[in-house]
Protein backbone atom coordinates (compact mmCIF):
# COMPACT_ATOMS: atom_id res chain seq x y z
CA UNK A 1 0.00 0.00 0.00
CA UNK A 2 0.98 3.76 -0.66
CA UNK A 3 -0.12 6.28 2.00
CA UNK A 4 -0.14 9.83 0.60
CA UNK A 5 -0.06 11.88 3.05
CA UNK A 6 -2.48 14.90 3.43
CA UNK A 7 -1.56 17.54 5.58
CA UNK A 8 -3.62 20.08 4.11
CA UNK A 9 -0.51 22.13 1.92
CA UNK A 10 -2.26 22.06 -1.61
CA UNK A 11 -3.67 19.80 -4.03
CA UNK A 12 -2.91 16.15 -4.42
CA UNK A 13 -4.55 15.36 -7.15
CA UNK A 14 -2.03 15.54 -9.54
CA UNK A 15 0.07 12.87 -7.44
CA UNK A 16 -2.83 10.50 -6.78
CA UNK A 17 -3.73 10.89 -10.51
CA UNK A 18 -0.02 9.71 -11.93
CA UNK A 19 0.34 7.28 -9.08
CA UNK A 20 -2.98 5.57 -10.62
CA UNK A 21 -1.83 6.28 -14.11
CA UNK A 22 1.24 4.14 -13.31
CA UNK A 23 -1.10 1.83 -12.16
CA UNK A 24 0.10 1.56 -8.52
CA UNK A 25 -2.18 -0.20 -6.26
CA UNK A 26 -3.54 0.39 -2.65
CA UNK A 27 -3.09 4.49 -3.31
CA UNK A 28 -4.45 5.96 0.11
CA UNK A 29 -4.66 9.22 0.77
CA UNK A 30 -4.83 9.64 4.72
CA UNK A 31 -3.38 11.72 7.98
CA UNK A 32 -3.66 8.78 10.26
CA UNK A 33 -0.23 7.99 11.92
CA UNK A 34 -1.68 3.91 11.60
CA UNK A 35 -2.05 4.02 8.06
CA UNK A 36 0.90 5.59 7.43
CA UNK A 37 2.84 3.12 9.67
CA UNK A 38 0.96 0.38 7.73
CA UNK A 39 2.03 1.64 4.60
CA UNK A 40 4.81 -0.22 2.83
CA UNK A 41 5.83 3.08 0.75
CA UNK A 42 4.84 6.44 1.91
CA UNK A 43 4.72 9.61 -0.24
CA UNK A 44 4.72 13.22 1.27
CA UNK A 45 3.50 15.51 -1.43
CA UNK A 46 3.38 19.60 -0.92
CA UNK A 47 3.59 23.17 -2.24
CA UNK A 48 3.32 25.94 0.16
CA UNK A 49 4.90 26.97 3.44
CA UNK A 50 7.40 25.15 5.66
CA UNK A 51 4.83 25.70 8.62
CA UNK A 52 2.28 23.81 6.99
CA UNK A 53 4.66 20.86 8.05
CA UNK A 54 3.97 21.71 11.75
CA UNK A 55 0.40 19.97 11.41
CA UNK A 56 2.56 16.89 10.54
CA UNK A 57 3.95 16.88 14.48
CA UNK A 58 0.42 17.64 15.52
CA UNK A 59 -1.37 14.68 13.96
CA UNK A 60 1.49 12.67 14.94
CA UNK A 61 2.14 11.68 11.95
CA UNK A 62 6.60 12.61 12.10
CA UNK A 63 6.72 9.78 14.56
CA UNK A 64 4.91 8.01 12.27
CA UNK A 65 6.73 8.72 9.59
CA UNK A 66 10.38 7.96 11.17
CA UNK A 67 9.13 4.68 12.61
CA UNK A 68 7.97 3.55 9.28
CA UNK A 69 11.10 4.92 7.87
CA UNK A 70 13.29 2.57 10.65
CA UNK A 71 11.36 -0.50 10.10
CA UNK A 72 12.28 0.02 6.23
CA UNK A 73 9.13 1.62 4.88
CA UNK A 74 9.67 3.34 1.08
CA UNK A 75 9.82 6.94 1.47
CA UNK A 76 9.30 9.61 -0.89
CA UNK A 77 8.99 13.22 -0.34
CA UNK A 78 8.22 15.79 -2.62
CA UNK A 79 9.33 19.37 -2.81
CA UNK A 80 8.14 20.84 0.59
CA UNK A 81 8.78 17.12 1.33
CA UNK A 82 12.02 16.86 0.52
CA UNK A 83 12.78 20.28 2.49
CA UNK A 84 11.14 18.07 5.52
CA UNK A 85 13.79 15.83 5.24
CA UNK A 86 16.39 17.85 6.49
CA UNK A 87 16.73 19.84 9.72
CA UNK A 88 14.62 23.11 9.26
CA UNK A 89 13.98 25.76 7.00
CA UNK A 90 14.61 29.59 7.28
CA UNK A 91 11.04 29.73 6.07
CA UNK A 92 9.74 28.93 9.47
CA UNK A 93 12.74 28.40 11.81
CA UNK A 94 10.43 27.75 14.98
CA UNK A 95 9.00 24.16 12.63
CA UNK A 96 11.66 21.40 12.41
CA UNK A 97 12.16 19.24 9.82
CA UNK A 98 12.58 15.24 10.56
CA UNK A 99 16.60 15.71 10.66
CA UNK A 100 17.22 12.91 8.23
CA UNK A 101 19.83 14.96 6.66
CA UNK A 102 22.08 17.34 8.10
CA UNK A 103 21.63 20.93 6.95
CA UNK A 104 18.87 23.81 6.93
CA UNK A 105 17.26 25.10 3.92
CA UNK A 106 17.35 28.76 2.82
CA UNK A 107 15.68 31.55 0.47
CA UNK A 108 17.62 31.35 -3.04
CA UNK A 109 19.91 34.57 -3.01
CA UNK A 110 18.84 37.98 -4.27
CA UNK A 111 21.84 37.58 -6.92
CA UNK A 112 24.05 35.52 -8.93
CA UNK A 113 27.94 35.71 -9.86
CA UNK A 114 27.74 35.89 -13.58
CA UNK A 115 31.05 35.58 -15.91
CA UNK A 116 30.91 38.28 -18.60
CA UNK A 117 33.79 38.98 -20.44
CA UNK A 118 36.20 37.29 -18.16
CA UNK A 119 34.76 39.69 -14.97
CA UNK A 120 33.00 38.61 -12.59
CA UNK A 121 29.42 40.48 -12.12
CA UNK A 122 26.34 40.47 -9.83
CA UNK A 123 22.85 39.74 -11.84
CA UNK A 124 19.29 40.03 -10.14
CA UNK A 125 18.41 36.59 -9.77
CA UNK A 126 14.25 36.18 -9.58
CA UNK A 127 12.14 33.97 -7.23
CA UNK A 128 10.55 32.11 -6.96
CA UNK A 129 12.34 29.34 -9.01
CA UNK A 130 10.08 28.48 -11.78
CA UNK A 131 10.01 26.43 -14.70
CA UNK A 132 12.43 23.43 -16.17
CA UNK A 133 15.61 23.14 -15.46
CA UNK A 134 18.17 20.25 -15.60
CA UNK A 135 19.28 17.27 -13.15
CA UNK A 136 23.08 17.29 -12.65
CA UNK A 137 25.85 15.48 -11.78
CA UNK A 138 23.30 12.12 -11.17
CA UNK A 139 24.62 9.80 -8.68
CA UNK A 140 24.55 6.55 -10.72
CA UNK A 141 23.67 4.37 -7.84
CA UNK A 142 20.70 6.38 -7.50
CA UNK A 143 17.65 3.90 -7.57
CA UNK A 144 15.14 6.90 -7.84
CA UNK A 145 16.50 8.06 -10.95
CA UNK A 146 17.25 4.94 -12.46
CA UNK A 147 17.29 5.55 -16.41
CA UNK A 148 17.01 9.27 -16.11
CA UNK A 149 19.80 10.92 -18.27
CA UNK A 150 22.29 14.06 -16.90
CA UNK A 151 20.81 17.11 -18.51
CA UNK A 152 17.14 15.84 -18.19
CA UNK A 153 14.83 18.75 -17.56
CA UNK A 154 12.02 18.47 -14.54
CA UNK A 155 9.99 20.98 -13.38
CA UNK A 156 10.20 23.37 -10.57
CA UNK A 157 7.92 26.20 -8.27
CA UNK A 158 9.93 26.92 -5.10
CA UNK A 159 11.90 29.98 -3.30
CA UNK A 160 13.67 27.63 -0.81
CA UNK A 161 15.98 25.18 -1.66
CA UNK A 162 18.01 22.52 0.07
CA UNK A 163 21.88 22.34 0.60
CA UNK A 164 23.96 19.84 -1.18
CA UNK A 165 24.75 17.49 1.23
CA UNK A 166 26.93 13.60 1.31
CA UNK A 167 23.00 12.06 0.67
CA UNK A 168 22.39 14.43 -2.38
CA UNK A 169 21.03 12.00 -5.71
CA UNK A 170 21.69 15.41 -7.68
CA UNK A 171 21.77 18.81 -8.54
CA UNK A 172 20.46 21.57 -10.15
CA UNK A 173 22.09 25.23 -11.01
CA UNK A 174 20.06 28.33 -10.16
CA UNK A 175 22.52 30.32 -8.53
CA UNK A 176 24.23 27.51 -7.48
CA UNK A 177 23.96 23.78 -6.99
CA UNK A 178 21.13 22.73 -5.06
CA UNK A 179 19.63 19.68 -4.28
CA UNK A 180 17.09 18.77 -6.27
CA UNK A 181 17.08 15.18 -5.34
CA UNK A 182 18.31 13.09 -1.58
CA UNK A 183 18.71 9.61 -1.39
CA UNK A 184 20.04 7.36 1.13
CA UNK A 185 18.94 3.73 1.18
CA UNK A 186 14.76 3.83 1.78
CA UNK A 187 14.95 7.54 2.45
CA UNK A 188 14.28 9.75 -0.66
CA UNK A 189 13.08 13.35 -1.42
CA UNK A 190 13.00 15.41 -4.72
CA UNK A 191 12.37 19.44 -4.91
CA UNK A 192 10.78 19.02 -8.71
CA UNK A 193 7.41 17.79 -9.27
CA UNK A 194 7.57 14.43 -10.51
CA UNK A 195 3.76 14.44 -11.55
CA UNK A 196 4.45 17.89 -13.78
CA UNK A 197 7.85 16.67 -15.49
CA UNK A 198 6.49 14.85 -18.20
CA UNK A 199 8.27 11.54 -19.30
CA UNK A 200 11.00 12.27 -17.14
CA UNK A 201 8.84 12.64 -13.99
CA UNK A 202 6.80 9.63 -14.93
CA UNK A 203 10.14 7.49 -14.97
CA UNK A 204 10.77 8.45 -11.29
CA UNK A 205 7.80 7.79 -10.07
CA UNK A 206 7.44 4.07 -11.61
CA UNK A 207 10.71 3.54 -10.04
CA UNK A 208 9.71 4.25 -7.15
CA UNK A 209 6.19 2.50 -7.50
CA UNK A 210 8.70 -0.45 -8.71
CA UNK A 211 10.60 -0.41 -5.60
CA UNK B 1 20.08 25.89 -16.76
CA UNK B 2 16.51 27.11 -16.17
CA UNK B 3 15.07 27.05 -19.42
CA UNK B 4 12.50 29.72 -21.30
CA UNK B 5 8.67 28.05 -21.40
CA UNK B 6 6.54 27.94 -24.22
CA UNK B 7 3.17 27.48 -23.47
CA UNK B 8 0.11 26.23 -25.49
CA UNK B 9 -2.72 28.29 -24.84
CA UNK B 10 -6.61 26.67 -25.39
CA UNK B 11 -9.17 29.26 -25.84
CA UNK B 12 -12.24 27.12 -25.00
CA UNK B 13 -16.02 27.88 -25.58
CA UNK B 14 -19.01 25.87 -24.73
CA UNK B 15 -16.54 22.54 -24.10
CA UNK B 16 -14.80 22.98 -27.65
CA UNK B 17 -11.51 25.17 -29.14
CA UNK B 18 -12.24 28.09 -30.93
CA UNK B 19 -9.59 30.54 -31.96
CA UNK B 20 -10.50 34.26 -33.23
CA UNK B 21 -8.71 35.58 -35.95
CA UNK B 22 -8.78 39.33 -35.98
CA UNK B 23 -10.69 39.20 -33.00
CA UNK B 24 -14.20 37.93 -35.15
CA UNK B 25 -14.12 34.43 -36.81
CA UNK B 26 -14.14 31.73 -34.92
CA UNK B 27 -13.05 28.54 -36.24
CA UNK B 28 -13.46 24.99 -34.83
CA UNK B 29 -10.38 23.74 -33.95
CA UNK B 30 -11.13 20.71 -31.57
CA UNK B 31 -11.92 18.71 -28.80
CA UNK B 32 -9.80 20.56 -25.70
CA UNK B 33 -8.64 17.49 -24.09
CA UNK B 34 -6.90 15.40 -27.30
CA UNK B 35 -5.15 18.73 -27.99
CA UNK B 36 -4.25 19.49 -24.34
CA UNK B 37 -2.32 16.11 -25.07
CA UNK B 38 -1.38 16.61 -28.15
CA UNK B 39 0.79 19.94 -27.73
CA UNK B 40 2.47 18.10 -24.20
CA UNK B 41 3.32 15.20 -26.70
CA UNK B 42 4.79 17.84 -29.30
CA UNK B 43 6.78 19.30 -26.60
CA UNK B 44 5.06 21.95 -25.16
CA UNK B 45 5.86 22.89 -21.68
CA UNK B 46 2.69 23.93 -20.06
CA UNK B 47 -1.39 23.74 -21.24
CA UNK B 48 -3.34 27.01 -20.36
CA UNK B 49 -7.05 25.91 -20.83
CA UNK B 50 -9.21 29.25 -21.05
CA UNK B 51 -12.76 29.67 -21.28
CA UNK B 52 -13.34 32.84 -22.94
CA UNK B 53 -17.44 32.75 -22.36
CA UNK B 54 -17.25 31.18 -18.85
CA UNK B 55 -20.79 31.29 -18.40
CA UNK B 56 -22.98 30.30 -15.31
CA UNK B 57 -23.93 27.70 -17.13
CA UNK B 58 -21.46 26.59 -18.82
CA UNK B 59 -19.12 25.82 -15.48
CA UNK B 60 -20.50 21.93 -15.35
CA UNK B 61 -19.30 21.85 -18.94
CA UNK B 62 -16.07 23.37 -18.12
CA UNK B 63 -15.33 21.00 -15.14
CA UNK B 64 -15.68 17.75 -17.10
CA UNK B 65 -13.54 19.43 -19.90
CA UNK B 66 -10.80 20.24 -17.27
CA UNK B 67 -11.22 17.05 -15.79
CA UNK B 68 -11.00 14.99 -19.13
CA UNK B 69 -7.89 16.96 -20.48
CA UNK B 70 -6.05 16.57 -16.73
CA UNK B 71 -6.74 12.63 -16.60
CA UNK B 72 -3.15 11.70 -18.59
CA UNK B 73 -1.41 15.28 -18.88
CA UNK B 74 1.64 15.67 -17.16
CA UNK B 75 2.97 18.60 -17.33
CA UNK B 76 1.63 21.83 -15.77
CA UNK B 77 -1.82 22.86 -16.29
CA UNK B 78 -3.73 26.28 -15.97
CA UNK B 79 -7.23 26.87 -16.40
CA UNK B 80 -8.64 30.22 -16.50
CA UNK B 81 -12.19 31.93 -17.25
CA UNK B 82 -14.81 32.02 -15.01
CA UNK B 83 -12.73 32.07 -11.55
CA UNK B 84 -14.69 34.23 -9.70
CA UNK B 85 -14.34 32.97 -5.75
CA UNK B 86 -12.04 30.67 -3.76
CA UNK B 87 -14.50 28.19 -4.21
CA UNK B 88 -14.88 27.98 -8.04
CA UNK B 89 -11.06 27.91 -7.67
CA UNK B 90 -11.30 24.71 -6.03
CA UNK B 91 -13.71 23.07 -8.26
CA UNK B 92 -10.83 23.97 -11.08
CA UNK B 93 -8.34 22.10 -8.51
CA UNK B 94 -10.25 19.32 -7.69
CA UNK B 95 -10.81 18.68 -11.33
CA UNK B 96 -7.32 18.51 -12.29
CA UNK B 97 -5.65 21.91 -12.36
CA UNK B 98 -2.29 22.58 -11.08
CA UNK B 99 -3.23 26.78 -11.57
CA UNK B 100 -5.83 29.06 -12.01
CA UNK B 101 -5.59 32.31 -13.72
CA UNK B 102 -8.14 35.37 -12.79
CA UNK B 103 -8.37 38.51 -14.40
CA UNK B 104 -11.43 40.33 -13.82
CA UNK B 105 -12.44 38.98 -10.39
CA UNK B 106 -8.83 40.14 -9.27
CA UNK B 107 -9.28 43.79 -10.34
CA UNK B 108 -13.59 43.29 -8.63
CA UNK B 109 -11.82 42.23 -5.49
CA UNK B 110 -8.34 41.47 -5.07
CA UNK B 111 -8.47 39.39 -1.84
CA UNK B 112 -9.36 36.38 -4.08
CA UNK B 113 -5.60 36.66 -5.00
CA UNK B 114 -4.50 36.02 -1.37
CA UNK B 115 -7.57 33.94 -0.84
CA UNK B 116 -6.60 30.95 -3.30
CA UNK B 117 -3.01 30.93 -2.18
CA UNK B 118 -3.13 30.83 1.03
CA UNK B 119 -5.42 26.77 0.53
CA UNK B 120 -3.29 25.65 -2.61
CA UNK B 121 -0.15 28.18 -2.64
CA UNK B 122 1.41 31.00 -4.24
CA UNK B 123 2.86 29.02 -7.33
CA UNK B 124 -1.11 28.17 -7.82
CA UNK B 125 -2.22 31.43 -8.56
CA UNK B 126 -1.92 33.31 -11.99
CA UNK B 127 -3.02 36.92 -12.72
CA UNK B 128 -3.86 37.90 -16.16
CA UNK B 129 -3.74 40.92 -17.04
CA UNK B 130 -5.05 42.60 -20.17
CA UNK B 131 -3.22 45.89 -21.48
CA UNK B 132 -3.54 48.42 -23.96
CA UNK B 133 -1.59 51.48 -24.78
CA UNK B 134 -1.78 52.69 -28.10
CA UNK B 135 0.88 55.04 -28.67
CA UNK B 136 1.43 55.41 -25.30
CA UNK B 137 4.92 54.88 -23.16
CA UNK B 138 4.73 50.99 -21.57
CA UNK B 139 4.55 52.80 -17.86
CA UNK B 140 0.91 54.00 -19.01
CA UNK B 141 0.12 51.25 -20.04
CA UNK B 142 -3.80 50.95 -18.83
CA UNK B 143 -5.37 47.53 -17.57
CA UNK B 144 -8.41 46.17 -19.55
CA UNK B 145 -11.56 43.85 -18.30
CA UNK B 146 -13.84 42.25 -19.96
CA UNK B 147 -12.23 40.34 -22.40
CA UNK B 148 -10.56 43.95 -23.08
CA UNK B 149 -13.33 46.01 -23.70
CA UNK B 150 -13.62 47.80 -20.69
CA UNK B 151 -10.94 50.54 -19.33
CA UNK B 152 -10.61 50.24 -15.20
CA UNK B 153 -8.18 52.84 -14.56
CA UNK B 154 -5.56 50.99 -13.52
CA UNK B 155 -1.97 51.27 -14.65
CA UNK B 156 -0.46 48.00 -15.83
CA UNK B 157 3.14 47.93 -13.78
CA UNK B 158 1.16 48.83 -10.42
CA UNK B 159 -1.42 46.50 -11.02
CA UNK B 160 1.27 43.94 -11.43
CA UNK B 161 3.07 44.81 -8.14
CA UNK B 162 0.25 44.92 -6.51
CA UNK B 163 -0.58 41.21 -7.59
CA UNK B 164 2.67 40.24 -6.74
CA UNK B 165 2.63 41.59 -3.36
CA UNK B 166 -0.90 39.89 -3.09
CA UNK B 167 0.74 36.54 -3.48
CA UNK B 168 0.34 36.25 -6.88
CA UNK B 169 3.08 33.54 -8.21
CA UNK B 170 2.89 34.69 -11.51
CA UNK B 171 1.91 36.97 -14.01
CA UNK B 172 0.18 36.82 -17.37
CA UNK B 173 0.63 39.31 -19.60
CA UNK B 174 -1.46 40.07 -22.65
CA UNK B 175 -1.30 43.12 -25.08
CA UNK B 176 -4.90 43.72 -26.91
CA UNK B 177 -2.67 45.83 -28.92
CA UNK B 178 -0.64 43.44 -30.57
CA UNK B 179 -3.12 40.62 -29.64
CA UNK B 180 -4.27 38.46 -32.94
CA UNK B 181 -1.83 39.99 -35.65
CA UNK B 182 0.60 38.42 -35.53
CA UNK B 183 3.34 40.76 -35.61
CA UNK B 184 5.63 40.32 -32.52
CA UNK B 185 4.95 40.51 -28.81
CA UNK B 186 5.03 43.81 -26.76
CA UNK B 187 8.35 43.79 -26.17
CA UNK B 188 8.85 47.08 -24.22
CA UNK B 189 6.03 46.69 -22.02
CA UNK B 190 6.99 43.04 -21.55
CA UNK B 191 10.05 44.76 -20.21
CA UNK B 192 8.33 47.31 -18.26
CA UNK B 193 6.17 44.59 -15.88
CA UNK B 194 9.20 41.82 -15.80
CA UNK B 195 11.60 44.28 -14.36
CA UNK B 196 8.99 45.64 -11.95
CA UNK B 197 8.21 42.15 -10.19
CA UNK B 198 10.08 39.24 -9.07
CA UNK B 199 7.67 36.59 -10.20
CA UNK B 200 7.73 34.85 -13.55
CA UNK B 201 5.83 36.66 -16.05
CA UNK B 202 4.69 35.10 -19.14
CA UNK B 203 4.11 37.15 -22.54
CA UNK B 204 1.01 37.30 -24.68
CA UNK B 205 -0.24 38.52 -27.55
CA UNK B 206 1.17 38.70 -31.25
CA UNK B 207 3.01 35.85 -31.25
CA UNK B 208 3.40 35.18 -35.14
CA UNK B 209 7.03 33.44 -35.73
CA UNK B 210 10.27 32.07 -34.02
CA UNK B 211 11.96 34.92 -34.36
CA UNK B 212 9.10 36.79 -31.94
CA UNK B 213 9.76 34.33 -29.43
CA UNK B 214 13.40 35.47 -29.13
CA UNK B 215 12.71 39.00 -29.13
CA UNK B 216 10.05 38.36 -25.64
CA UNK B 217 12.95 36.52 -24.51
CA UNK B 218 15.52 38.64 -24.74
CA UNK B 219 14.86 42.12 -25.15
CA UNK B 220 11.55 41.53 -23.35
CA UNK B 221 12.36 39.60 -20.48
CA UNK B 222 9.89 37.30 -20.22
CA UNK B 223 10.27 34.11 -18.35
CA UNK B 224 7.64 32.20 -20.57
CA UNK B 225 5.30 32.68 -23.48
CA UNK B 226 2.26 31.97 -24.34
CA UNK B 227 1.06 30.85 -28.14
CA UNK B 228 -2.43 29.61 -29.57
CA UNK B 229 -3.11 30.41 -32.74
CA UNK B 230 0.20 29.14 -34.54
CA UNK B 231 0.35 26.01 -33.13
CA UNK B 232 -3.65 25.02 -33.84
CA UNK B 233 -3.38 24.58 -37.50
CA UNK B 234 0.02 22.70 -38.18
CA UNK B 235 1.40 26.11 -38.35
CA UNK B 236 3.90 24.51 -36.33
CA UNK B 237 4.32 22.78 -32.64
CA UNK B 238 6.50 23.94 -29.71
CA UNK B 239 9.49 21.27 -30.69
CA UNK B 240 10.10 22.70 -34.11
CA UNK B 241 9.86 26.37 -32.54
CA UNK B 242 11.88 25.38 -29.64
CA UNK B 243 14.70 23.70 -32.32
CA UNK B 244 14.19 27.10 -33.84
CA UNK B 245 14.81 29.06 -30.40
CA UNK B 246 17.68 26.91 -29.87
CA UNK B 247 19.68 27.82 -32.35
CA UNK B 248 19.16 31.20 -31.80
CA UNK B 249 20.78 31.01 -28.40
CA UNK B 250 17.34 30.44 -25.91
CA UNK B 251 17.74 28.41 -23.38
CA UNK B 252 14.51 26.08 -23.99
CA UNK B 253 13.70 21.88 -22.42
CA UNK B 254 15.00 19.88 -25.70
CA UNK B 255 14.85 17.19 -26.46
CA UNK B 256 11.51 17.43 -24.94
Amino acid sequence: MIAVIDYKAGNLTSVVKALHYLDARDVVVTQSPDVVFGADKVVLPGVGHFQATQLLASLGLTEAVRESIAKGAWFLGICVGLQWLFEGSTEAPATPGLGAFAGICEHFPAKEIKQLDGKEIAVELKSPHVGWNSLEQIRPDSRLLRGVAGGSFVYFTHSWRAPVVNATATVTDYGGAFTSAVERENVMGVQFHPEKSADVGLRVFRNFVEL
Amino acid sequence: MLTKRIIACLDVRGGRVVKGVQFVDIIDAGDPAELAHRHAAEGADEVVLLDITATHEGRGTLLETVRRAAAKLFVPFTVGGGVRTADDAAAVFNAGADKVSINSAAIARPQLIGEIGSSFGAQAVIVAIDARRGAKAPEDAEVYVSGGRKPTGLRVVEWAREAESRGAGEILLTSMDTDGMRDGFDCELTAAVSQAVQIPVIASGGAGSAAHFAEVFGRGRADAALAASIFHFGVTSSRELKAQLASAGVSVRLPC
